[in-house]
């Protein structure tokens, strides 16, 4: 019997194993389909954020599209402005941009709960990329910033696309930060952040310092959104106003409630939601050759339905749903066992 | 445990490693334009193009209709043999006015799809963010729906063409007819906050510098336009220029009845459509809690356009557009935005049947300057070798109370710059002189 392994170490393990596989993946599908994974990457990381703070430590965040703003704007500008900088040094600084303001966010969130609270956070999803009206000089106004990441080693070029190369980055940085969450939320901190959630005052009385867990939370989460943020400015070469509506804080959210708020494993579900549903119903709603009003809005309604559908069914989201039935796989029902 | 940490320190510089390959700057990697491989999207019998349009969000109140107007055409155009043979193939992709949904949807219609050219992608916030992408594959990049500066620049993109009269040539226009027309009477502006309201003040400036006694912006996401018009009511503005989208524009009429500011307002092309903004005010109004006549709160307002409008019924282009429209989309209202997708999908059809029967994505560009784009617009196109720009002018109009709209000012054409504005060369040819089909 070997010793078993630190979990930091089989988590890299994991993350290894995971970062081989998505490769495999590019590798057999086609530049556009490699696009799409790489977007399912970069929200994976913004739920993932997301559900650290509402899932484990129980801070409903409305706004953390606003975080998604700021690491995409960070990477824009550094493109932009310094451009001998290495993309993963970019993307590092929108962590810690993305950090930074939810230190801020977070110390002044600390003091409000449930439905003040999200309206707090919805403001600043509101609010905040009017910044970049503020500033035209400096962020372009509604135009936005527009630029071409060259991050590809010059020997690569040609041989690889560059989406599928874009894709590699994006799985690098996000199965990275993975690893980052899954120790934090499977260690001490989780467990504080858990018994802030399930009960302040026990927890206080346990020696938790619960304001300062609760602002610990949404550093941690904003940085997630300052990185996923970044990695879409480092896929689109875009960072403009108009993609940071509000609209986008809810879906996360909503993405995180389909997916599971329970585990980091319901982010995944949730990210892939976001992207596949999208464009199953975007497909679907082209079969059936509506009348063009009809057809246009037809997706959005379908992923409402499917979202109430889902809630309803599985009340813990799709995590909920698949290990319900990992349970029944492993451990037969009794009638199975032939109690009577 | 030595070892192990060992391990770690391995994976994560080698993570670092791989991820620092190459420094994030701006220079773009080498492009793969003009292979001289098949051109993607052609076969013998059929050619799929593409565009991304707002079907849903902010912009789709009255832009949603445009990609309606142009399949309408398509349509026409496939039932009577196609061009030279092919049948287009028309694939609308939404974007919902969001500029990361944009580059996706355009990088899907490129690299899915395999678009053979890109036709009428709307919005300068949106457009912006892919023509360098579409530049690079090659791909080329007709007849924008947005009147920003920033499609004709031959260097940069060379496979971008506009379409709109861009917004200075517009300002020029406006500003001319102001300083012959209203002379010594105060001016306020209510413009765009992005290239819309750059672009245009650089045209009227050069006309009516000394007469505008306020300039106001306003941000597409804040539906309130209060502030903005009590700003130019207060500063005696009393003549009113709105560089708006049609949203606006229908917000800026109610605001004024509920301020109580009476100014005589001009409206550029992109919010002058009478038939869209009848319908926005009124709904506008019914969604507050009031009911509102659209035509009387219309009467009287001043408008540049650049195509043939849906009110000036003697139009032979006109004529050709609503009989399309009764045999395809009938259930449709017959409107400019309709016509504005209509005329962009038959300068298309020109582009395409000027490439040729050989058709390869070189020649379809070229077709763009070859001079053989002619027809629905009121002005020429400025096309040529060294500009891509669309659209050289504009007609001034007013609305008339009976709805229908009155010539003020014949087109005029002018150019980007300091260049006079005079009167168009008129060598439209009717519709029937035009042999698209076949």
């Amino acid at each position: 019997m070997t010793t078993r392994l630190p979990p930091l170490v089989l988590h890299l393990l994991a993350a290894l194993a995971c970062l081989v596989l998505l490769v495999l993946l590019t590798l057999v599908t086609d530049p556009f389909t490699n696009l799409r994974i790489a977007t399912v990457g970069y929200y994976l990381i913004a739920v993932a954020g997301l559900a650290l703070l509402t899932g484990f430590n129980g801070q409903v965040s409305l706004g953390h599209g606003a975080f998604m703003f700021i690491g995409a704007y960070t990477v824009a500008l550094l493109v932009k402005r310094v451009p001998a900088f290495p993309i993963w040094v970019d993307l590092l600084l929108a962590v810690v941009a993305g950090g930074l303001a939810g230190l801020l966010a977070g110390a002044a969130a600390a003091r409000l709960h449930g439905p003040y609270l999200a309206g707090a956070t919805l403001a600043l999803a509101v609010g905040l990329p009017a910044v970049a009206q503020r500033f035209p000089d400096l962020f372009a106004g509604s135009n936005g910033l527009s630029f071409t990441v060259n991050s590809q080693p010059a020997g690569l070029v040609g041989v690889v696309p560059a989406t599928r190369w874009q894709a590699w980055i994006v799985w690098l940085a996000v199965l990275l930060a993975l690893v980052v969450l899954v120790n934090l939320a499977r260690g001490r901190l989780g467990r504080t952040l858990r018994a802030v959630r399930d009960d302040e005052v026990a927890a206080s009385l346990a020696g938790v310092h619960v304001g300062r867990t609760k602002i610990l939370a949404f550093l941690i989460s904003s940085a997630c959104g300052g990185l996923a943020g970044g990695l879409q400015a480092f896929l689109l070469g875009t960072a403009a106003p108009g993609s940071f509506t509000p609209a986008l804080s809810l879906s996360l959210l909503a993405a995180l409630v389909l997916g599971g708020l329970g585990s980091l494993w319901g982010a995944l579900w949730g990210a892939i939601a976001l992207v596949y549903f999208q464009v199953w119903t975007d497909d679907f709603a082209e079969l059936l050759s509506l009348r063009s009003d009809i057809a246009d809005n037809l997706p959005l309604a379908l992923y409402g339905v499917v979202l109430i559908v889902i809630v309803l069914a599985f009340p813990a989201g799709i995590q909920g749903g698949v290990r319900k039935l990992w349970v029944r796989v492993r451990r037969p029902a009794p009638s199975q066992r032939g109690e009577k | 445990m030595r070892s192990r940490r060992s391990v770690t320190a391995i994976a994560l510089t080698c993570a670092l490693v791989l991820a620092a390959c190459g420094g994030a700057g701006e220079t773009p990697a080498a492009g793969n334009a003009d292979k001289g491989e098949p051109a993607p999207g052609v076969t013998d019998t059929s050619v799929l193009i593409g565009t991304h349009q707002p079907l849903t969000g902010p912009a789709a109140p009255g832009y949603g209709k445009i990609s309606v107007g142009a399949k309408a055409v398509y349509s026409y155009i496939n039932d009577n043999g196609g061009i030279n043979g092919r049948k287009i193939d028309y694939k609308v992709e939404d974007d919902g006015y969001n500029p990361t949904k944009t580059v996706e949807v355009v990088k899907k219609l490129v690299l899915q799809d395999k678009i053979f050219a890109m036709v009428g992608g709307l919005g300068t916030p949106t457009h912006s963010k892919v023509v360098e992408y579409l530049n690079t594959e090659g791909v080329p990049d007709l007849l924008v729906s947005s009147g920003a500066l920033m499609w004709d620049d031959v260097a940069k993109a060379p496979k971008t063409f506009g379409y709109q009269v861009d917004y200075t040539r517009e300002g020029k226009i406006q500003g001319q007819y102001i300083k012959d027309n209203f002379a010594g009477k105060k001016v306020g502006l209510l413009v765009q906050g992005d290239d819309v309201g750059t672009d245009t003040q650089k045209g009227l400036d050069q006309f009516v510098k000394d007469q505008i006694v306020s300039r106001q912006t306003y941000d597409p996401a804040n539906t309130d336009v209060t502030p903005q018009l009590s700003a130019l009511q207060a500063a005696g503005a009393e003549i009113v220029v709105c560089e708006c989208i049609p949203a606006f524009t229908a917000l800026t009429i109610l605001t004024s009845l509920k301020i109580g500011f009476k100014a005589q307002l001009v409206v550029s092309s992109i919010g002058a459509d009478p038939a869209t903004l009848t319908g926005l005010v009124e709904q506008f109004a019914k969604q507050g809690g009031s009911q509102v006549s659209g035509a009387a709160l219309l009467t009287g307002i001043i408008g540049t356009r650049y195509l043939p409008s849906v009110r000036s019924g003697e139009d032979p282009w006109t004529t050709f557009f609503k009989q399309i429209h009764d045999k395809y989309i009938p259930d449709e209202a017959f409107t400019d935005t309709l016509v504005f997708g209509m005329v962009q999908a038959y300068t298309f059809g020109q582009a395409l049947k000027a490439a040729g029967k050989d058709l390869t994505r070189q020649k379809l560009v070229d077709a763009m300057y070859s001079g053989e784009l002619k027809g629905p617009g009121l002005t020429p196109f400025a096309f040529s070798k060294d500009s891509h720009a669309g659209y050289t002018g504009a007609l001034v109009f007013q609305i008339a109370a009976d709805g229908s709209v009155k010539t003020l000012q014949e087109a005029k054409t002018t150019d980007r710059d300091n260049g006079p504005v005079q009167d168009a060369k008129s060598d439209r040819p009717k519709p029937e002189e035009v042999k698209l089909v076949g």
